[in-house]
């Protein structure tokens, strides 16, 4: 009988005020092992204070071969940065 | 995350010609690759084979050492000696989340492994006969395992670079309760001082050794060099091994079991006399001195644990369909 258990990715907080940050995955069979394996694995040395668990085959990716298409609209739009626009001499607090 | 896509075995030779140019592109400016994208079949078997292996490694790793916990001399050795296997499950289990991302599944890489298809660092197959063997296993094993590491933080596979980063950082503790050890013992009693030089005459070579093949041998050295799967070549790394431990163990007080050792001043480098690669091939091909205890045990562990995987396998889908867990 094959028992391999579901795979889960692991998100991290290193500290209140930062966000949670991919750090790889684990097998678990539900999430409250998910949770205690991912303690174990990923945080020995105090590397966080809140862990997200999800099941892998619940996070959906965008496909690299779109990639251009898929992020290209936001290429050429160099408007949408403040380094596009003159600012005159003497003029402070722009 | 990352299911892998069925990627140009069946596609139009000529896409996957152009795909391939824009994938030799990518490694040429450095742009790392990441699991869901293109990349060759070879580079992608490469990846699998050593990420396995080096999973494989770690996990069957932790056998020599484990063997010394319930002996360790105080408490506070034993507390760092546990949380040093402990760490090198933890390197297994990073790298097989890597190895994972290419579409491998763990159950057959563990299979592999089993099976005696996939290989794992022969270093491994050497007995720790005494304590001071934990001190040179930290000092010179995982010495070498930094140096080949190390390098590995910027190779070419996101997932596997990012593993090396977490490893490397936790590797370091390893060589340094290793090296207090042999500091210890070196200053000790004459008694235990032959014990810690015993050690390194046992461990000397087969650490030197733990970087492979010498460059005009080794098989896989030239593709992975042009793959960025590897930055330095095993005899590059084993030189800088060499350089960097001589010192170490003229400051421990021990001898190092080479007639032929001595500084160039020219080169600014070790001279070391010849290795004897028969013994590493022979170890490898299964006639070290522990290969078959290694790998049954490993293969104990995994058959005697799968009441434990299926009963919690059983336990989960029991709470679904109860619906006490989401």
């Amino acid at each position: 009988m094959k028992n391999q258990w579901p795979q889960w990715e692991v998100f991290v907080r290193s500290e209140a005020g930062l966000a949670h940050k991919h750090v790889g995955s684990l097998h678990a069979a539900d999430a409250r092992m998910a949770l205690e394996h991912a303690r174990d694995l990923y945080t020995r040395r105090n590397e966080g204070v809140s862990i997200w668990v999800v099941k892998s085959e619940n996070v959906h990716a965008t496909d690299p071969q779109e990639s251009d298409e898929f992020f290209g609209p936001s290429e050429d739009k160099t408007y949408r940065f403040p380094t596009s626009y003159h600012v005159p001499e003497g003029v402070k607090h722009l | 995350m990352y299911t892998q896509m069925s990627d140009g075995i069946d596609g139009q030779p000529n896409a996957s010609d152009e795909r391939e140019r824009a994938f030799e592109r990518r490694l040429e400016r450095g742009v790392k690759i990441e699991p869901p994208d293109w990349m060759p079949e070879p580079y992608r078997k490469t990846l699998v084979r050593q990420i396995s292996q080096h999973a494989h490694s770690e996990i069957v790793g932790m056998l020599p050492e484990g063997n010394w916990i319930t002996r360790a001399p105080s408490l506070q050795r034993k507390v760092i000696l546990l949380a040093k296997v402990q760490d090198e499950a933890g390197h297994g289990l990073y790298l097989y989340s890597a190895a994972e991302t290419l579409g491998t599944p763990r159950d057959d890489m563990i299979a592999a492994l089993h099976a005696g298809k996939a290989k794992y660092s022969s270093i491994f197959n050497y007995a720790t006969l005494t304590w001071a063997d934990v001190g040179a296993i930290g000092w010179l094993v995982d010495g070498a395992a930094i140096i080949n590491q190390i390098p590995l933080t910027r190779c070419s596979y996101g997932p596997y670079a990012r593993g090396m980063v977490r490893i490397c950082k936790e590797e370091s503790f390893h060589q340094r309760q290793g090296f207090d050890i042999m500091w210890k013992l070196a200053h000790g009693t004459p008694a235990q001082h032959a014990m810690a030089q015993d050690a390194l005459d046992r461990w000397w070579w087969p650490a030197v050794m733990m970087f492979g093949p010498p460059d005009a041998e080794s098989t896989h050295n030239r593709q992975s060099l042009k793959w960025k799967i590897k930055i330095f070549t095993n005899d590059e790394l084993r030189q800088k091994f060499i350089d960097q431990t001589v010192p170490q163990a003229e400051r421990l007080g021990l001898k190092i079991p080479d007639e032929q050792l001595r500084w160039n001043e020219r080169t600014q480098h070790y001279e070391f006399g010849p290795i004897d690669w028969e013994e590493f091939y022979r170890v490898i091909r299964g006639d070290g001195p522990c290969n078959k205890d290694r790998l049954q045990a490993r293969i104990d562990a995994w058959e005697e644990g799968a009441w434990v995987r299926e009963a919690a396998a059983a336990y989960a889908r029991k709470q679904a369909e109860r619906g006490a867990v989401a």
